[in-house]
């Protein structure tokens, strides 16, 4: 896996997509995010890594908010996140998201699940929308499945229909909150084909993954984390093969290790 | 032991189970005579049923349909089937059907409630069936004012200028809306209050010496019967539903003032028995009443039926509620619905599915128990088994009304019953 194998819709522009600044977060008297800055550019992929409860996942759900942050300032394409029910509808609308969990909507239809938010958040009509959502599921490559419910299909397609149905509000920036790890290892690598290909496409991606041969592939920056602080982050290639800090040694000797 | 290594070559086809264990007679097997045990108790019981049909039957089925009073049933009886026989006196149902179904509504506005009926039916389809066109649903939102008036009767101004109150509510929060949102909630609360308070009156009484159009009104201590029943059992279910969703969204939101309140409410009617407050409705209400304003008795009991409905029902949501795993209001939120529209698309229908059980129970419980109201004087069928005995031809008769009322509580019951599984079943999109 080499550099010179990205496409060059690949390029990382100087445009910043997240800027976050002197982020805290606290849950009660527990500091789960400490002091987080980060600037994120248009068209960059990101994953994030580190030992469970380091507050990964937290972070990425700050940036749509689902989660709400006490001190810092997160500014997303543009937009400050405030308590303003307004912008925090608006900053969602821009930002997909995909759960660990996959989190359809199992009363509707798969079409259904892709075209609900395009049309009642975005008002787009009805046969549009379903155009745009069929274009998305062949692209996730499961145009067969749109009437069926997501109860009747793998785990691995759900992931993939919950990308396709993020991508239906054209999203600026993907989060990705451990999309594969609640997959069984042969759905995994449909559901990172088709992140690859989204990265391939320029999407700004934040990725919060255990996958590290993802990492490897797509990511133009690993962030490493722990006890709520970015510790470490650098290109892949020097991550892996050089890591600077002896947390992020241990930690990846016992990813890599067996 | 040495392991023996071993590579399937072939792959096995499917093959048919075994004939004992499906049809008919697996499942006699299974369920009826799986064991000596089993079979004993199966063929005891067979015994009991044979033993108590041996005696109900002949008691149902040979039986008086037509005399005057039950002297004159128990006589046939004696003559027919010699005086060992204990037979039923239908005779008393087949001669105060209509009463027991109407009341004391008079004779001959009997079409009145019966077209009603029809349109409660016609009304309740497309809201039951989502098969059927989506345009009949805008007779379902007109009928509660048409059937209100069909039943009371009254000017036909009256049912036209309550419905204006909603128009007025609309104007209330267009013109709100241009300066804010709080004006906007303000208007479309208090014009239409306003309108139904001070406005309506007046305006219907001169509408009416203008153009007198209207029906006979028939006052509300002329209902009776399963028609009662009906109107309040029907009434307040509609209403609590939705009073019900609101008040456990309400006991969950973050809103300190709005979840206090839900709490206190759901918590105080649901610790007061039912009876408690229909006496507050037949009594005591009218003292909170501003002087001189009638509030019918019947609308009082219905208000009640709802709110303690409503309680039940809050409670039974909440539970579908808590039953939704908490990534569904996330997945709606991360896409950018706003909460009316997460609750309306994504977390209603789940919850309420969840709940289908919990809310035709609440609204069997309800529909039977509007055979309360007889304590407050109003004659529902139970009322009228009294009144019934009360005339001397009938003095002492029991259990053939008792029998007939509880054969149209439990059709009515058992349909609502069957509704909802074929509802849950229509509704199963599989696991999730």
């Amino acid at each position: 896996m080499t550099d010179t194998a990205q496409s060059p819709a690949m390029a990382v522009s100087d445009e910043v997509a997240i800027d976050i600044r002197s982020m805290n977060k606290w849950y009660g008297q527990f500091h789960v995010l400490r002091d987080i800055n980060l600037t994120v550019y248009r068209g960059e992929r990101i994953v994030i890594c580190g030992p469970s409860g380091s507050g990964k996942s937290t972070m990425i759900r700050c940036i749509n908010a689902l989660e709400e942050h006490q001190e810092g300032k997160i500014t997303v394409d543009g937009t400050v996140l405030s308590s303003d029910l307004k912008n925090i509808d608006k900053v969602r609308s821009e930002v997909g998201m995909c759960f660990q969990h996959f989190n359809l909507f199992p009363h509707l239809t798969i079409l259904e699940n892709c075209t609900l938010a395009p049309i009642w958040v975005r008002k787009v009509p009805r046969k549009e929308a379903i155009e745009t959502a069929m274009h998305y599921l062949e692209k996730v490559k499961i145009p067969d499945q749109a009437n069926k419910y997501p109860g009747q299909l793998s785990g691995g397609q759900q992931q993939r229909v919950a990308i396709a149905r993020s991508l239906c509000m054209r999203p600026k920036i993907m989060l990705f909150d451990e999309p594969t790890s609640a997959l069984d290892p042969e759905m995994i690598k449909e559901v990172l084909d088709t992140m690859i290909q989204l990265a391939e496409e320029g999407m700004t991606m934040l990725c919060v993954t255990h996958e590290m041969g993802f990492a490897q592939a797509v990511a133009n920056r690993v962030i490493f984390m722990d006890q709520g602080q970015i510790v470490e982050q650098n290109e892949p290639r020097a991550f892996f093969n050089n890591p600077q800090s002896e947390r992020t040694k241990l930690f990846l000797s016992q990813i890599l290790g067996h | 032991m040495a392991m023996t290594p071993y590579v399937r070559t072939r792959m096995l086809e499917q093959k048919p189970p075994p004939v004992t264990s499906v049809g008919p007679a697996g499942w006699m097997r299974r369920n009826l005579f799986a064991g000596p045990v089993n079979s004993a108790m199966t063929v005891v019981t067979l015994g009991v049923v044979a033993l108590l049909l041996s005696h109900l039957l002949p008691w149902v089925f040979l039986s008086v349909w037509n005399a005057d009073s039950l002297a004159e049933c128990r006589q046939i009886i004696d003559e027919t089937w010699g005086t060992e026989h204990s037979g039923a006196c239908w005779a008393v149902v087949r001669e105060r059907f209509l009463q027991l179904v109407y009341g004391f509504y008079p004779w001959d506005f009997l079409w009145r409630p019966n077209l009603t009926f029809v349109l409660m039916l016609v009304a309740l389809a497309p809201v039951l069936f989502t098969g059927l066109p989506r345009r009949m649903l805008v007779f379902s939102v007109l009928y509660p004012f048409l059937g209100a008036w069909l039943l009371w009767g009254g000017p036909v101004w009256t049912p036209l200028l309550a419905l204006a109150g909603f128009g007025v509510a609309a104007l209330g929060w267009r013109l709100g809306g241009r300066v804010n949102a709080i004006l906007a909630v303000a208007l479309a609360v208090l014009l239409p209050l306003l309108w139904w308070i001070l406005v309506m009156g007046p305006l219907g009484r001169g509408l009416s010496a203008l153009l007198p159009l209207g029906l006979e009104p028939v006052e509300s201590n002329k209902f009776g019967g399963f028609m009662v029943s009906v109107v309040i059992g029907m009434s307040a279910i509609t209403l609590s539903l939705p009073l019900g969703i609101l008040l456990a969204l309400g006991r969950q939101t973050d809103l300190f003032i709005v979840r206090s309140f839900s709490v206190a409410f759901i918590e105080f009617i649901r610790g007061v028995p039912l009876i408690t407050l229909l006496f507050v409705a037949s009594t005591l209400l009218n003292y909170f009443m501003p002087p001189g304003t009638n509030f019918d008795l019947i609308v009082r009991v219905i208000i009640m039926a709802t709110l303690f409905s409503a309680a039940y029902i809050a409670e039974v949501v909440r539970g579908g509620l808590a039953a939704l795993p908490k990534g569904q209001y996330e997945a709606a939120d991360s896409l950018g619905l706003d909460y009316w529209q997460a609750q309306r698309l994504i977390i209603m229908p789940q919850a309420l599915k969840i709940a289908i059980p919990g809310i035709v129970s609440t609204f069997i419980g309800l529909f039977k128990d509007t055979t309360l109201v007889s304590i407050i004087g109003i004659l529902d069928p139970i009322g009228l088994s009294n009144a019934i005995r009360a005339d001397s031809a009938w003095n002492g008769i029991y259990w053939e009304l008792f029998a007939f009322i509880g054969f149209v509580f439990f059709l009515f019951c058992f349909s609502m019953s069957r509704y909802s599984m074929y509802l849950e079943r229509k509704l199963n999109t599989g696991h999730r």
